[in-house]
């Protein structure tokens, strides 16, 4: 056990499951970088330095950059993915995604229903997401949400150094195609990780805070937020459930439901754009599940339905914080 | 390329078994016993068996909304095949994927493709598996003209150049994407679009069997040894409209009459052979009544079929390492 950012988390975790299986391959834009140019063979490990080191110790045969074709390459991962690799796949922003969609909703979801159950296309695709990097409107969403309503994929969000580890292992060696969110501003946040491989089941949330008077549901960078908040909360003898689902599909709405029998307040946190969103779905969920236990209405906190603005000032403004999160809080339990 | 005896018959068979499980599918369909969207390749035969010919059990092929000729081309059972259009739970998919979703990829058949242009990039992570894991194998991307218009195709030209991978590209130029002719559509020439990537790439009469099988021969033999992608730009024809039900409105007076009259390629290849003397004509008629039954038999089967269980509906998803 030893203290790790979440981009070494990531980075340990493709280096040992490449160590493990000669099928895992990493592929991507600049995933090594500088091919081709008279420079450094590894300039830049994406653009994150999360792939880092990793061509040193694999050579080119195993983490290969592409060029920017991310219809041509994310097809090519899922077509590797069926005939027999275990591809790790940088889509470098989500907000590409657009311009490869239908090779992961058409093609990857799909081959193992389609096809009666005779394919499996156990291809990871690695994306950034989020806000707070002064990115602006292309290359700042979640879009998570997109992904989760597609059946045949699953999708992780991990929210800190450790979740990382675990869920991407658990994710290279899933048969099934997985999108792997990785929200930009956690990359540099420190936590216990260990030093051995390790995997995190899918399915199964995570409960960060145990409380009694409410539950906050958050994902991915809004779960740092709302433990900041259950925390100060509790200082003012309000105590508060969080719940971290870790993967969105599969999503396990068992634990959900079962501390809103107990707490019947909810407040759902999530960063992506409200509408069709994961706090909907949440919410849907739990009143239909769970309405009689329900005291008061549930709270969604999320960004407004617009653009990720690019000023500073704007961005700020946009991101669900803390302070929102207890306000939420507050109001629910008056 | 000098074919023996046993292989020439083989390439009849399989040209035979596609055109009369073609013919068959466009008769049932019309009666009204297989539902959803069906596209022929009744007229395109010579270009799946001459092309699949060249290729082994190491070998991948992606295809086409038009899929069902490259299917037989790469093995696949006939009698899953006509289960699987026909819906029912014997099909090779279970019934859940249909003629536009066909697939037996323990034959090498990534499946036919309800997305134009869904194949190319999917066939570079099929030649990059071949290529890592050091099979042998090679991929095989069949296309449209219709495809070779989307963007896709243009990636998976650059990617499979830049990666160097045993991949061939065949364009299968039936004149018509939908309704739309390839005369209009497709801007400067197959081969020129090659060329812009550095891919070597030839221009056949997709009627004649021999000539795809020997330009496939040359680009397989490239993509074993290591020189990378190819393209093989076949014309030909279908017969069928894009897809069953269309009235091919579009299309010139007395034109397909005229395509099954004068270039039939399967009447091209009886001759051919014949004449030669490399092949008795006794010995293609017996294999024309020998398939016709195998089709036969298929369609009893598929009708005799039990259509899948409801509790299928929620199987094949989410599945765990």
């Amino acid at each position: 056990m030893s203290k790790k950012s979440f981009r070494q988390a990531i980075n340990e975790a493709l280096a040992q499951e490449m160590r493990r299986d000669h099928r895992v391959i990493v592929m991507g834009e600049d995933v090594a970088g500088g091919l081709g140019t008279p420079g450094d063979q590894d300039a830049w490990g994406g653009p994150m330095g999360v792939t880092k080191g990793l061509v040193g110790e694999f050579g080119r045969e195993r983490v290969l950059d592409t060029p920017i074709t991310e219809s041509g390459f994310i097809g090519a991962a899922v077509g590797a993915a069926a005939t027999g690799l275990r591809p790790v796949a940088d889509l470098m922003f989500v907000d590409f995604m657009g311009v490869c969609f239908d090779q992961i909703f058409n093609q990857a979801a799909k081959f193992r229903y389609m096809f009666g159950g005779k394919a499996v296309t156990p291809v990871v695709i690695r994306t950034m997401f989020g806000a707070g990097f002064r990115a602006a409107s292309q290359h700042s969403q979640c879009l998570y949400p997109i992904f989760t309503h597609i059946p045949g994929l699953k999708v992780a969000i991990p929210s800190n150094a450790y979740e990382a580890k675990g869920l991407l292992i658990q994710a290279i060696r899933d048969d099934d195609p997985v999108i792997f969110f990785e929200h930009k501003m956690l990359y540099d946040d420190i936590d216990e990780v260990p030093d051995e491989p390790y995997t995190i089941p899918f399915g199964e949330a995570n409960v960060t805070r145990e409380g009694t008077d409410l539950t906050i549901v958050a994902f991915g960078r809004m779960v740092k937020f709302a433990n900041e908040a259950a925390d100060l909360l509790a200082k003012q003898k309000i105590s508060v459930t969080v719940i971290d689902p870790r993967t969105t599909s599969p999503m396990d709405y068992d634990t959900i439901l079962e501390s809103v029998e107990e707490t019947g307040r909810l407040v759902v946190v999530d960063e992506a754009h409200p509408r069709c969103s994961m706090a909907t779905d949440v919410a849907a969920f739990v009143v239909q599940d769970a309405f009689k236990h329900l005291k008061a209405p549930i709270k969604m906190v999320t960004p407004p339905h617009v653009p990720v603005p690019f000023s500073p000032a704007l961005e700020d403004e946009y991101i669900p914080n803390t302070a929102r999160i207890m306000a939420a809080a507050r109001s629910v339990l008056a | 390329m000098q074919l023996n005896r046993e292989q020439l018959l083989a390439a009849y068979r399989m040209m035979r078994t596609i055109r009369d499980f073609e013919d068959r599918v466009h008769t049932e369909f019309s009666a009204g016993g297989i539902p959803g969207f069906v596209h022929l390749y009744a007229g395109e035969e010579a270009s799946a068996v001459g092309i699949c010919m060249n290729l082994d059990e190491r070998d991948k092929i992606a295809s086409t909304h038009r899929g069902h000729g490259h299917c037989i081309a790469k093995g696949c059972d006939v009698d899953g095949m006509m289960g699987e259009i026909f819906g029912k739970s014997n099909g090779l998919c279970g019934g859940k994927g249909g003629s536009m979703h066909i697939a037996d990829l323990s034959k090498g058949m990534m499946g036919a493709n309800g997305i134009v242009g869904g194949g190319p990039p999917l066939i570079c992570g099929a030649a990059l598996t071949a290529k890592t894991l050091k099979t042998g194998g090679v991929a095989v991307a069949f296309m449209g003209d219709g495809a070779s218009n989307q963007g896709t195709t243009m990636e998976s030209f650059n990617l499979a150049k830049a990666w160097n991978l045993p991949v061939i590209f065949v364009v299968e130029d039936n004149g018509y994407a939908e309704s739309t002719g390839s005369n209009w559509s497709v801007s400067g020439t197959q081969l020129g679009r090659a060329a812009g990537f550095g891919i070597p790439a030839v221009q056949v009469d997709g009627l004649d069997f021999f000539a795809i099988y020997d330009a496939a021969h040359e680009a397989v033999e490239r993509a074993r040894n290591g020189g990378g992608p190819s393209l093989i730009h076949g014309k030909l024809n279908r017969y069928y409209g894009h897809f069953e039900g269309d009235a091919m409105t579009y299309r010139g007076e007395g034109e397909v009459e005229m395509l099954r009259r004068d270039h039939d390629p399967l009447n091209f290849f009886r001759k051919r052979v014949t004449e030669a003397g490399l092949l008795e004509a006794a010995q293609l008629d017996e294999i024309d009544a020998t398939v016709q039954a195998e089709i036969d038999a298929s369609v009893v089967k598929a009708k005799g079929a039990a259509m899948p269980v409801a509790s299928k509906l929620l199987t094949d998803v989410y599945v765990s390492y």
